[in-house]
């Protein structure tokens, strides 16, 4: 059982938690990803990490309320233990050599190019971060983001924060006064990523993208989590979850996703309706 | 005297009108009546072909004549001294191509219903037995076994047995292997998987859930964490597909994910959290137990008709007789001669039908089977929602991409020196489809055996 040490609501419908997993703690990198279980009879869900304390043993996940999984899981609380917790999945975050980087975070997936952005930092790297989120109340990680950032550009939909506009706008506005950077890593939504990508395409600068499919067991047995990559086949918990933005058919992976809609909304209405019940 | 009839006691099973709309067990088991008379059928012949014809080596004729006496404990005491998994190995292992396949009972009429006597021991000792467990005494030695499946559950059974202290590492978050993931509830309850998992927790043995070797920790962790041999029981986990257009498609899955959704998520049942398309039209390609499977677990999730898709004929099928018999008892349509060339979708990239082509047998190939050959102008087109891939799958690069001086071949099997499963890699032993490439069961557990046996020769 995997105790969690922490909760931390960040916004109404993202919340943070701290889990003790000494196993995990100990190889977790950036980009890399964890499945877990809520509890017996759960689904296996991944989680990209969002942080980890090798000495305390602790792992961050990051989670935004969506369905019954992650519905069931922002119910728990301190103290409270998760059935399964397993990983660092996938392949870390490649950071070797990076000179500039521009690190572009949509909603939610700012809790995953939060920690690339610090290592990134840490390697001594500049870091140009642009995050973008529909409003200001659904900011998250900002004081983070500034304190391993050179440069943060904060983007809001409706402009009640930051400047108003797409994370496409900044990133173009960036590169066209002169800014050069060996790379874009955008993680997000899969549509702001297949924008980010085809900004960057113009200007031929290398993009890595990070895909969060629909997964089972994360080490490459069932390839649910497939996608095409330069019209390869590719299985992201083994051969990502990052991949070369330019190549990825965004269009497939975005069908893909929405596979089991359907069930998953009325999974996630009988379990909003159960803890409605009890309270 | 024995019983001379031709014939083996026929196993009671559930109607396959009833049984293709649940998951419960289809084949009931003997009675006591019936197991005693089926061993009453076994001659006690010196040469003994039935043991040599098992992978682990059972002493077929000494448990047979304790069923015959009515001595069932004992029946299953002769059997655990060789197999780890009884009451798993009576119910999935191709007997017929082993033990009962060498039978001199064989020769004429029917052999002696090895497996169906196996069952039953292992059946009746799970029902019955109360006594307290022999935890053999511990010899301070650390081997770590990686994967919870069948080599690896065998070989941690039998160094357990032998007082090592031994922990099984296993990726998912439940232990079995394919025999919880792949291998549905109709053919193999995992209520019997799970006693006999506790059998061996009883005998000291430790499993560890939810860890990955290769990535939670390698193989040289394990050593600096004081193991002093490992096994590599991490199996054939990588699906493959055709490499046609439309296998992205929503709606094609590989059998792995299939079955794991099914089998391990429970997603047959209406409380699971686990989704599983609901399909009316269902092809499943490929012609193994995995594809019989898949296609037998779709008609029970409700589908209306269910094909098998294979490119050889009939006789070529490599799935047992028994698995094919009841596949078709239960209202599988088989279209053998049959390739698929692409799936299709509608508007919103969901299946919507697979074309194919018809094949005809030429010339025998490398593995001596006739050569499926395309027939001119044969193509048409199938109807269907749901296609499940069954055509093989791969070992696991996790493993060897993270074990430095681990040799494996270019299939990406572990290459082993011999029998005893030893590897490149001094005091690192492999078996199972991690070093044959899929195959079965009972295949598996033999070479977790050996390897047993050649781990415990090294740290003597």
């Amino acid at each position: 059982m995997y105790k969690i040490l922490k909760k931390k609501s960040l916004n109404p419908t993202v919340t943070l938690m701290d889990i003790e997993a000494p196993a995990v703690a100990r190889k977790a990198e950036p980009g890399q990803f964890i499945i877990l279980r809520t509890d017996e009879g759960g689904e296996r869900i991944p989680l990209t990490v969002a942080d980890f304390d090798r000495e305390k043993g602790t792992v961050t996940i990051i989670f935004q309320i969506v369905g019954a999984t992650t519905e069931k899981l922002n119910h728990m609380n301190e103290g409270d233990e998760l059935a399964d917790f397993a990983g660092p999945l996938g392949r870390p975050t490649h950071t070797e050599g990076l000179k500039k980087v521009a690190v572009v975070g949509g909603g939610v997936g700012c809790a995953i190019a939060y920690p690339v952005a610090k290592k990134l930092h840490n390697i001594g790297c500049e870091v140009h971060s642009i995050v973008g989120f529909r409003s200001r109340d659904l900011v998250i990680l900002e004081d983070e983001f500034k304190a391993c950032s050179d440069k943060l550009c904060m983007m809001t939909d409706d402009g009640s924060y930051g400047t108003k506009g797409l994370v496409t706008n900044a990133l173009k506005e960036l590169i066209d006064s002169g800014e050069q950077y060996d790379e874009v890593i955008a993680i997000g939504p899969v549509i702001m990523m297949k924008f980010v990508a085809a900004t960057t395409k113009e200007y031929g600068i290398k993009t890595i993208v990070s895909m969060n499919p629909i997964m089972i067991d994360g080490t490459g047995m069932c390839g649910g989590c497939r996608l095409t990559v330069g019209g390869e086949t590719k299985f992201a918990c083994v051969d990502g979850p990052e991949f070369d933005g330019h190549l990825v058919d965004f269009d497939e992976a975005m069908g893909r996703s929405s596979m089991y809609k359907p069930f998953e909304r009325k999974k996630y209405e009988e379990t909003c309706n159960l803890f409605r019940e009890v309270k | 005297m024995p019983n001379m009839s031709l014939k083996k006691n026929p196993m009671p099973s559930q109607e396959p009108e009833v049984r293709n709309k649940n998951f419960s067990e289809v084949a009931l088991g003997y009675t006591e009546e019936m197991a005693v008379d089926e061993a009453q059928r076994c001659l006690h012949c010196k040469n003994m072909p039935c043991v040599k014809g098992c992978p682990v080596c059972i002493d077929i004729p000494g448990f047979i004549k304790k069923i015959a006496d009515r001595d069932f404990e004992g029946a299953y005491e002769v059997i655990a001294e060789s197999s780890s998994l009884p009451a798993v190995c009576g119910r999935v292992c191709p007997q017929e191509t082993q033990c009962e396949g060498v039978c001199v009972r064989g020769i004429k009429g029917e052999p002696v219903g090895i497996g169906r006597l196996e069952r039953f021991a292992a059946d009746y000792h799970n029902a019955n037995f109360k006594g307290e467990v022999h935890k053999p005494e511990s010899n301070g030695k650390k081997v770590a076994v990686i994967g919870a499946g069948p080599a690896g559950l065998t070989c941690a059974g039998d160094l357990a047995k032998k007082g090592y202290d031994v922990t099984v590492f296993e990726a998912l978050h439940l232990a079995g292997g394919v025999l919880v993931y792949g291998i549905p509830e109709f053919r193999l309850p995992k209520s019997i998987v799970s006693k006999e998992i506790d059998g061996l927790k009883a005998i000291g043995v430790k499993v560890e859930t939810n860890m990955i070797i290769g990535r939670t920790l390698t193989v040289d962790d394990l050593f600096a964490d004081g193991f002093k041999a490992v096994f590599i029981g991490s199996g054939a986990g990588l699906p493959r597909f055709m490499n046609i257009p439309g296998e992205n498609l929503k709606g094609v899955y590989s059998a792995n994910e299939f079955l794991t959704r099914v089998n391990l998520m429970k997603a047959y049942k209406e409380d699971s959290d686990t989704p599983i398309k609901q399909n009316r039209r269902v092809a499943v390609v490929g012609g193994g137990n995995v594809a019989m499977d898949a296609a037998r677990c779709a008609k029970r999730l409700g589908a209306e008709e269910v094909y098998i898709v294979y490119r050889r004929s009939e006789n070529e099928l490599p799935a047992r007789a028994e698995e094919i018999e009841h596949a078709k008892e239960e209202g599988i349509i088989f279209k053998t001669l049959t390739n698929p060339t692409e799936i299709i979708g509608d508007e919103n990239s969901f299946v919507s039908a697979i074309k194919c082509v018809s094949m005809e047998l030429g010339e025998p190939d490398e593995s001596g089977r006739r050569r499926p050959v395309v027939k001119e102008g044969s193509e048409h087109i199938i109807d269907v929602d749901c296609v499940v891939m069954s055509i093989g799958t791969s070992p696991n690069p996790l493993i060897r991409n993270t074990t430095e001086g681990l040799e494996t071949n270019r299939h990406g099997c572990i290459v082993t020196k011999d029998e005893s499963g030893l590897t490149s890699r001094e005091g690192v032993y492999a078996g199972g489809d991690a070093v044959t490439g899929a195959a079965t069961v009972i295949l598996a557990m033999g070479a977790g055996k050996s390897a047993a046996a050649a781990i415990d020769e090294y740290l003597k």
